[in-house]
């Protein structure tokens, strides 16, 4: 089985956000980049298929060089090989449209990527590649066995979750659960002298033009101090909430 | 050319998401001198969608639909969009919803931008304006595509009564085979869930154990509420997984959202600042949650709960 972990370089969750050029573009600047954690889970559970199944498991970003780190972290961890396709990441689609061409090119069984990256969260990228290449396609994937060509899977939905059965050619929208974040695992020096030597090739992108644009990016209202209440004092809380914030 | 909304049903019943998305829907068909169209599956109460603003309803009756599935309902709300000449479609942010949107952009070669949470700026060119970088920003993002999908946050806009009425017709659009197939499904149906729910009271380590989230349960009852955990109570395995809110469990769009005994680090309060209005119980008066909160009691949880539960109690039989 050929699996491709698709790998986004992503702001960790402690950066400050802030804006340049004309509040258009993410101030990267001082920002500490990492894997998009719900990547990483679906890059954990993909070694377990490497280890068990025989599965051989590239990683792919659309990025500029400025990404490579992210993905050689990524072999670090276990990944055979990376691949950056050399285009700046404009929108879901267009990323999309790139990897359809990465997956095309390289004849994945399985792709799996985040149900959405904590940077932009648009949760569109994997659907839109399964749309793309006429791969069956769940999201939200919380648990995932394969066995030859055919596939169980979990997914989380409102309230519960289901099982589903299907078949590859599969993408999966991960998530934590497809492993535990104790099975995550820290890159050792050994994993990283290793991922210095794997092969990290640099395509360049097919023809894909965005189909949305950021315009401008804001920053909310800074908030107002809490408005503290006696803990002697429940009454008060009640009424607050009732006619001060109407909420009850 | 109208504009087409996918309306969301459970049970046969319309969830109130799919009432949000239609008041949505009709407040962008006013600013573009059009109609709304709405698409159900299985909706028993269809027609209650023309009191938000929709003049029709295409309705899909098919037993077979009973589970959601994403490429088959992908392809009904396809067919309808081509049907009605829709340059607009509205979608809510149900993981059902979110499972559908990016396919049907792809089949309707639309621009696609989830979690919007306003009506667009403009209508020419088309602007909106979604939450990013975990609801830390905002951006104002233009669809440039000719067909375009809106993906709404869940209790953004709120329910618009307009008052008018739908003609409900028989839609039975062919559909695809299905990829994949549901085994079984897992659900609480006597619980409240956390997106559908407009109260969440959540709770983390302070509380010391799983035997003491009993007072967290009959808080949620009083309030008609969901309940929910942070991460580490989930990793403890005190709660399920499933009840786990923050960036890597369920995201929170609540209009109040309670924390009992959580500290509040930024990748909870990633996950839950979309809610509106925020209240943290804590013993703690240097935790971080106070900072994001609207409303805080320093104290401890198992005197103030209790306290909160009969206050609660006493209000709601005054209020009845």
């Amino acid at each position: 089985m050929k699996i491709l972990v698709c790998i986004s370089h992503v702001p960790d969750t402690t950066s400050k956000i802030n804006f340049t050029e004309g509040d258009t573009k993410f101030d990267t600047n001082g920002v500490q980049f990492v894997i998009n954690p719900n990547d990483e889970f679906g890059l954990t559970r993909a070694m377990w298929f490497k280890e068990k199944q025989g599965a051989s498991v590239d990683v792919v970003n659309v990025g500029g060089a400025e990404t490579e780190p992210t993905l050689r972290k990524a072999l670090a961890i276990g990944a055979d090989s990376a691949i950056r396709v050399n285009t700046e990441a404009t929108d879901g689609f267009a990323v999309a449209k790139q990897l359809a061409k990465v997956v095309n090119d390289g004849g994945y069984d399985l792709v799996i990527a985040g149900r959405e990256s904590i940077d932009y969260n648009g949760a569109m990228v994997p659907g839109m590649l399964a749309g793309m290449i006429g791969a069956n396609f769940v999201t939200n994937c919380i648990g995932l066995e394969v066995d030859g060509t055919s596939a169980k899977a979990i997914r989380e939905i409102d309230g519960g979750k289901e099982t589903v059965s299907t078949s590859l050619p599969l993408v999966i929208g991960g998530q934590k659960g497809l492993v535990e974040e104790s099975d995550l695992r820290i890159p050792n020096m050994r994993g990283i002298m290793m991922a210095r030597k794997k092969p990290l090739t640099v395509v360049e992108p097919t023809d894909a033009s965005a189909e949305t644009k950021v315009v401008s990016f804001e920053k909310p209202a800074p908030r107002g101090a809490v408005k503290l209440v006696d803990a002697d004092n429940i009454d008060e809380l009640v009424s607050l909430l009732h006619n001060e914030a109407k909420v009850i | 050319m109208s504009i087409l909304v996918y309306t969301e049903s459970e049970n046969g019943k319309l969830k109130k998401a799919a009432l949000e998305v239609v008041s949505y829907a009709k407040a962008v068909a006013d600013q573009m001198g059009t109609s709304v169209t709405a698409v159900a599956v299985n909706a028993d109460n269809a027609e209650i969608l023309g009191n938000y603003g929709a003049s029709k309803v295409l309705l899909v009756k098919d037993d077979s639909l009973k589970a959601f599935n994403a490429k088959k309902y992908a392809a009904i709300v396809d067919n309808a969009a081509n049907n009605e000449g829709a340059k607009v479609v509205v979608v809510s942010s149900s993981a059902d919803s979110k499972y559908l949107a990016p396919l049907l952009a792809v089949s309707l070669d639309a621009g696609y931008v989830s979690n919007v949470f306003e009506a667009p700026s403009s209508v020419s060119p088309f602007t909106v304006k979604r939450t990013t970088f975990t609801n830390k920003a905002f951006a104002n993002t233009e669809i440039t595509t000719d067909v375009k999908i809106v993906g709404l946050s869940n209790n953004s806009f709120g329910l618009v009564e307009s008052g008018g009425s739908a003609s409900v017709e028989d839609f039975s659009p062919s559909l695809p085979d299905s990829g994949v197939n549901v085994e079984s499904i897992d659900k609480a149906t006597d619980k409240v869930s956390i997106a559908d729910a407009e109260i969440v009271v959540s709770g983390g380590r302070g509380l010391k154990g799983p035997e003491n989230w009993g007072m967290i349960e009959e808080l949620a009852d009083v309030l008609g509420a969901a309940t929910a955990c942070s991460k580490p109570v989930s990793d403890l395995g005190w709660r399920p997984h499933s009840e786990h809110v923050g960036q890597t469990g369920k995201p929170v769009a609540s209009n109040l959202y309670i924390a009992i005994g959580i500290s509040g680090a930024i990748q909870h309060l990633a996950g839950i600042n979309s809610s509106k209005v925020k209240v943290v119980i804590n013993t703690d008066p240097e935790a971080p949650f106070f900072k994001a909160a609207d409303y805080g009691v320093v104290g401890d949880a198992f005197e103030v709960v209790p306290k909160l539960i009969e206050k609660l109690k006493a209000f709601k039989a005054a209020n009845a």
